[in-house]
């Protein structure tokens, strides 16, 4: 490979090589609306009072992995953080970190899975950056995406809304993600076929529930930490716990023999493309059908409920019948998954 | 349905928490309360991760043992590891070592932090990957644990003197399940009915070597495996032999561990390995508690190649790890437990392992989670 087909500290320079990267990789791909111009910003037209505004970066390592890759992960995930807040993203920004020396192809690939995952999701892409660094001063490739989003109608998400008695639902098989990227970098073969990515858009979720709105209290995408942190993070400091059921957690094959295998707890472990909502009782099962319904929630299921005590805890009700309480994931369990 | 689910049939659990039950209240009738001591550290993990405690009849208490390698390892091994870091050289590490703090609140981590060349490993294997990528320096692989951990770690080893590899060697501060088995019941301060073995050990050294145990000292032990059946299955069988007053050996584990172990692990250690006294956090200096490198193999030893010894270390003050690992005490008897210890910031190592018995207890068992919901 020549040095032509790779990426050079010039690419980021602001001049020609600069110029002409935009225009083949960049333009040719997301030039259709905002970045026709190459504008130092766009200018959208917005519906109604409120935007919805959120950001995230993305160095998951191996950039490819089953299921997805870097490129897709950046869409969905800042994609996914506005839907689970009750919004549809309308723009994103596309922010691009290179390191000097990376192959060409590889940030073709990138672009192109941005831009497949991005139509899929009914998102344009506004405005972006591109810098390119020193050989070994970042690995490979990094994104930052940004995402405005519209809220949707009825969603009034909080903690605050909560009650016991209220019930907790998933929207399929969780810890997918975190250990499909670990297998795909520590090479871990598995017989019959490792864990494959969730990594995919939870808008449609959203939507497909939006008349029930009312009743959904809460909703979260446990990416980082997985179930157990996102439970916590909503019980910590509240008048009520939340007690799941281990047997109705829904959890695919692969995925749950591998982390027997690593001795990871599976709760610990992130989605890319699940919902994790508490709703108040009288919908949750209307909530779960309609999710079964779909491709994307085909094993959603009811996993517990909001309990009066103990307060401020997350309890698993185990296979053996006993319990046990569901802490956070501590230190660097597993690094760099998104 | 995976592998574990067929271990784990609420059904299968229910029956045998009954049996556990039934016998428990025949024992308690003929000689009172029965404390199993399981030995190994991921029992105890796995007590807690599956809420067994819960399960347990009034009277059946079950004691953690010195059977974490991170935990029982003496202070002093982190300093030994910080100054060959400092000193230039690669450490390879499994990561439970990282946070353990020294008793002047030193890490691995803090000095990999301050540039130190510290590499968490998967498995030992990876240390020799860290040696090959970087030919320039040489690395000391952190070699502590059980006869579990040995065999892999000497395989390595072994692998590097084949391959000509001269720049990787082993801080080595191996230990033995059977004396610290023993040091506890000498200790005398616990009283200990029976023994739960730990089941990957066990591959190595076979579930006969457990007779001196039982013979010599009269408990029972029982191999059990780490799924919640295997050891509820196993407390039944122990509470059972308590109750009758036979101090047998049993291997509840056998679709795994066999009688006489792994002749090849242990043709291995006998080829790079000699026993020696080793000291225990807990338990003190014992005798032939430990392995060192054998003589000929003085190369791979880090301690021999460098010139370091590793000191006696200090406790941090008022940890008391020393009394979780002999099992003198539970660790929310520890005045530091969860207000000034705890996973985050650990006073203690028994609160960074993974098979720690206090990280479990604050993981897992923690008074609210134990509270009826
Ligand atoms: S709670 Fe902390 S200080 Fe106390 S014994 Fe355990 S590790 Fe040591």
């Amino acid at each position: 490979m020549s040095a032509e087909d790779r990426v050079q500290l010039a690419h980021g320079g602001g001049g020609r090589m600069m110029a002409e990267f935009i225009e083949r990789h960049i333009r040719a791909r997301f030039g259709e609306g905002p970045l026709r111009d190459l504008p130092d910003a766009s200018r959208l037209a917005w519906t109604g009072p409120e935007v919805v505004f959120t950001t995230d970066s993305y160095v998951v390592q191996p950039r490819r992995f089953p299921g997805g890759d870097i490129g897709s992960l950046a869409v969905h995930g800042t994609v996914n953080d506005l839907a689970v807040s009750g919004a549809r993203a309308r723009w994103l920004s596309l922010s691009l970190i290179l390191e000097e020396g990376l192959p060409l192809a590889e940030v073709d690939e990138v672009l192109s899975s941005v831009a497949v995952a991005a139509r899929a999701c009914g998102v344009g892409i506004a405005t972006g950056d591109t810098k390119v660094v020193g050989r070994g001063q970042c690995d490979g490739l990094f994104i930052n995406t940004a995402g405005i989003g519209e809220p949707i109608a009825g969603y009034a998400l909080s903690c605050e809304t909560i009650r016991p008695g209220d019930r907790v639902l998933v929207s399929g098989t969780i810890g997918d993600h975190g250990l499909a990227v670990l297998a795909a970098r520590e090479r871990i073969s598995v017989a019959g076929g490792g864990p494959v990515s969730d990594s995919a858009p939870v808008i449609g979720l959203v939507e497909t529930v939006a008349d029930l709105a009312g009743a959904v209290r809460w909703m979260r995408d446990p990416t980082r930490g997985g179930l157990a942190a996102v439970l916590n993070e909503c019980v910590t400091g509240r008048p009520w716990g939340i007690e799941i059921v281990e047997q109705r957690i829904p959890l695919a094959p692969a995925t749950g023999a591998l982390a027997e295998l690593l001795g990871v707890d599976v709760l610990h472990v992130a989605c890319e493309g699940r919902v994790v909502a508490v709703c108040a009782a009288e919908v949750a099962e209307e909530i779960v059908r309609r999710w079964r319904a779909r491709a994307d929630g085909r094993q959603a299921a009811d996993i517990g409920v909001v309990v009066e005590r103990p307060a401020g805890a997350v309890v698993l009700a185990t296979r053996v019948g006993g319990r046990r309480l569901v802490d956070l994931p501590r230190g660097e369990l597993l690094p760099r998954i998104c | 349905m995976r592998y574990s689910d067929g271990f784990r049939q609420p059904a299968a659990a229910e029956a045998l928490v009954r049996m556990l039950h039934e016998r428990m209240a025949v024992a308690r009738s003929r000689r009172g309360a029965i404390a199993v001591m399981e030995v190994c550290g991921t029992h105890t993990m796995a007590v807690g991760r599956h809420g067994l405690r819960r399960r347990l009849p009034e009277g059946l208490r079950l004691i953690s043992g010195p059977g974490c390698p991170v935990c029982v390892t003496d202070a002093g091994y982190i300093q030994t590891a910080i100054e060959l870091a400092e000193s230039g050289l690669g450490i390879a590490t499994f990561g439970d070592l990282l946070q353990v703090p020294t008793a002047g609140g030193d890490s691995l981590a803090a000095c990999r932090a301050r540039g130190g060349r510290v590499q968490v490993c998967y498995s030992p294997l990876d240390a020799l990957r860290a040696a090959a990528a970087e030919p320039g320096r040489e690395w000391v692989l952190l070699a502590i644990g059980f006869e579990t951990t040995i065999a892999p770690v000497l395989a390595t080893l072994q692998r590097a003197h084949d391959a000509g590899l001269g720049g990787l060697s082993a801080l080595v501060a191996f230990k033995r399940v059977l004396p610290a088995m023993e040091a506890v019941l000498a200790d005398g301060r616990t009283a200990i009915d029976g023994f739960l073995c730990p089941p990957h050990v066990s591959t190595v050294i076979g579930a006969a070597a457990y007779r001196t145990i039982a013979e010599r000292h009269g408990r029972p032990c029982v191999v059990a495996g780490f799924e919640p059946l295997d050891i509820l299955a196993a407390l039944v069988a122990l509470v059972e032999l308590v109750a009758e007053g036979r101090a047998e050996v049993r291997n509840e584990y056998a679709r795994v561990v066999k009688e006489e172990g792994n002749p090849r692990a242990q043709r291995l250690i006998e080829e790079w390995l000699e026993p020696c006294a080793a000291r225990w956090r807990g338990l003190g200096e014992l005798p032939n508690s430990g392995y060192r490198l054998r003589e000929d193999r003085a190369r791979y030893d880090a301690e021999r190649r460098y010139g370091v010894t590793v000191r006696t270390g200090r406790d941090a003050p008022g940890c008391r790890c020393g009394d979780v690992i002999a099992g003198r005490m539970d660790p929310p008897q520890c005045p530091l437990f969860r207000r000034m210890c705890t996973p985050d910031s650990p006073v203690g190592p028994c609160m960074v392992s993974s098979e720690g018995s206090c990280a479990a207890w604050f993981k897992y068992e923690r008074a609210e989670a134990a509270a009826p919901g």
